[in-house]
């Protein structure tokens, strides 16, 4: 009697592909659609709205003031502050990243890879807090990175560092250049990955077909492996651009005082209860991302998709 | 004359496997020349190593005189169509063709003067801005000609470029090859394992199995006097008969190949000589009908006929002229 019915259904669901589908896709699309996609809106919506600064509501009325907000010295500053150290942490990731997911594409093979996979992703499976402060220890001036410098004589290179204003700073703990070192080193799984897919991809025959014609390493490189890895790196400076952005964590334990835009959305929400300058902080690395992807799609980052 | 690629007791190893052993031969000048074997036979790694992508562990690869020895493939004078195309897909068909002219350092202009000329000379006048991946098979196929030819090579290597077209094109790309070769006049090393392939287009073949050269001759010697008994089976529809069975049946000692297309078959008559045997298969094949006739022992011999005179169970007569029998070493 059951598989009968079992049988009359799956007959009946293989006659309605679009009901299988519906089906199949119905949850998923609704948490994406609602849950992901809508909260999102409804937050950008909340830029628009201000808030009443006698009892601390917020108001539902139109307003550009949260932007015209942002534009102060102390927010612009902290935008810039953030941009800049994303753009720094991207390129950092894909110059260490590049050559370990090139090796890993082209090189390695059987349990090799396997290693190296395992290398790149065994520090995602421990806590990121405990890392990060396990950072600060290592980044500290009683640290060993300290140390190593000091027992080998070069502790006037890490102090030439530490003395350039801006990144410098009284030790590499409570540094910018510090923040910077545990931002590469905690996002840089996220840059190799998606290059070493890429590069995975390039048939063999596309290099020798390169060389047979005449192409130097370095001009094959140049003309048909980057150009056909750009995705890969592309989606790699987008994982690490925008957790750069949005992350509060890092700079909150490694580095000076100074605010990055994480921080300032988490104190406006949280402490202020500002929600809707919070949101048009959160508009900005939107915003960021947007514009970065425009200018990598007119470059042609995306012409070998 | 100097031949235009020379192997030299050439030997390639992949570790404990032997790809190619102790290959020699040379190719004219300007010849269609053609390595045909099966696959894993050591066709492709030669022709690899003449492009400089396998280096030989013993002996030597000369082109044009020259030990190749460890050349790079962008110092070697020679170009490859590969079997996959090999297409650059981020670039458009323009700048896939101008690219050996343009890791030259030849102008804009200069570049795209040549690689119109190529696009006439593959007829496809006009494609230059289309992407690899909106082409057709036989589309790309031209295009990787065309690639490989702008470079001026004096030797042109393709390796199994056909491969992945389907019938009727691949009939009309073999015409459109051998064409194509008369008019640039540069020698072309084609790589297939395909007999018919090999036979129409080539001026000489070259037949490998397992690492070995079993046979170079123009297409004639190698269809009607194979040399050894690999080349006898593999190329075209053939009887290999050895020992008793030779004596018996062609009346010579040791092994003899007999064409299925020069027997004759005829109507068991008691009179008249022959072979005595019966027909066990009728195959339909278009342009012929193939029988397979039992003649006793469980030796079958193939015969072409042109047409279907005869049914499953007939008992027939086959005959043949004495020079029908080729023997073999």
């Amino acid at each position: 009697m059951s598989a009968a019915l079992a049988r009359s259904l799956s007959s009946a669901l293989y006659h309605r592909r679009r009901l299988t589908l519906a089906l199949l896709l119905g949850l998923p699309l609704f948490w994406l659609g609602v849950v992901y996609c809508g909260s999102l809106l409804s937050l950008l919506a909340n830029s628009f709205f201000g808030m009443d600064p006698f009892t601390g509501m917020v108001k539902r009325e139109f307003t550009l003031q949260n932007f015209v907000d942002l534009a102060a010295p102390a927010n612009l500053d902290v935008i810039l502050r953030t941009v800049a150290m994303a753009t720094a942490v991207t390129l950092g990731c894909a110059a260490i990243g590049f050559p370990i997911a090139y090796y890993m594409a082209r090189y390695t093979r059987g349990w090799v890879r396997a290693a190296f996979y395992l290398g790149v992703m065994l520090p995602l499976w421990s806590s990121y807090l405990v890392r990060v402060y396990a950072w600060k220890l290592l980044l500290a001036k009683e640290g060993v990175v300290n140390w190593v410098f000091a027992e080998s004589g070069l502790s006037w290179i890490l102090n030439a560092l530490l003395s350039i204003p801006v990144i410098g700073g009284p030790s590499l703990s409570i540094s910018t250049l510090g923040t910077f070192i545990v931002f590469v080193y905690i996002w840089l799984p996220f840059m190799i990955l998606p290059i070493q897919a890429a590069l995975e991809r390039v048939p063999q025959s596309l290099i020798e077909a390169s060389a047979d014609l005449g192409a130097r390493d370095a001009a094959t490189f140049r003309k048909v492996i980057f150009p056909l890895a750009l995705p890969g790196i592309v989606a790699g400076s987008i994982f690490t651009f925008s957790l750069t952005l949005g992350d509060y964590i890092i700079p909150g334990i490694i580095g000076d005082s100074s605010l990055f835009l994480g921080q300032v959305v988490f104190l406006q929400q949280g402490t202020a209860g500002n929600v809707p300058l919070a949101a048009a902080f959160t508009v900005v690395p939107i915003a960021v991302m947007a514009v970065y992807l425009a200018i990598a799609k007119r470059m042609g980052a995306f012409d070998a998709l | 004359m100097v031949a235009a690629v020379a192997f030299d007791d050439v030997s390639c190893a992949f570790g404990p496997l032997l790809a190619v052993d102790r290959v020699s031969l040379d190719v004219h000048e300007g010849e269609f020349f053609t390595l045909l074997g099966p696959s894993g036979s050591g066709k492709t790694t030669c022709l690899r190593m003449v492009g400089g992508f396998q280096f030989p562990t013993r002996g030597r690869v000369l082109i044009h005189g020259v030990d190749a020895a460890r050349r790079a493939p962008y110092e070697r004078d020679v170009n490859t169509v590969f079997q996959d195309y090999a297409l650059f897909p981020h670039m458009n068909v323009r700048d896939n063709i101008a690219y050996g002219l343009m890791v030259r350092g030849v102008d804009k202009a200069e570049r795209y003067r040549r690689t119109d000329e190529m696009l006439e000379l593959v007829h496809l006048p006009g494609s230059g801005a289309r992407r690899p991946a909106e082409l057709s098979g036989g589309q790309r196929q031209r295009v990787a000609l065309a690639r490989a030819l702008i470079n001026r090579p004096r030797v042109l290597l393709l390796d199994e470029p056909l491969g992945a077209l389907d019938l009727k094109l691949r009939e009309s790309m073999q015409v459109e090859l051998k064409a194509l070769q008369r008019q640039v006049g540069i020698t072309f090393i084609f790589v297939t394992h395909d007999q018919q392939e090999a036979l129409s287009m080539s001026d000489r073949v070259c037949v490998f199995d397992r690492g070995r050269v079993e046979q170079i001759g123009t297409p004639e010697e190698i269809y009607d006097r194979p040399a050894t008994r690999f080349v006898a089976g593999f190329v075209g529809a053939g009887n290999l008969l050895e020992g008793a069975q030779a004596r018996r049946i062609a009346g010579v000692d040791g092994a003899v190949m007999l064409r299925a297309e020069r027997i004759r078959i005829a109507k068991r008559d008691a009179g008249a000589g022959g072979v005595p045997g019966v027909v066990k298969e009728v195959e339909y094949l278009g342009a012929f009908i193939r029988y397979i006739v039992d003649v006793g022992d469980g030796v079958e011999l193939l015969v072409n006929a042109a047409r279907r005179d005869f049914a499953r169970g007939a008992e027939v007569t086959l005959s043949w002229p004495d020079a029908a029998c080729h023997r073999i070493a």
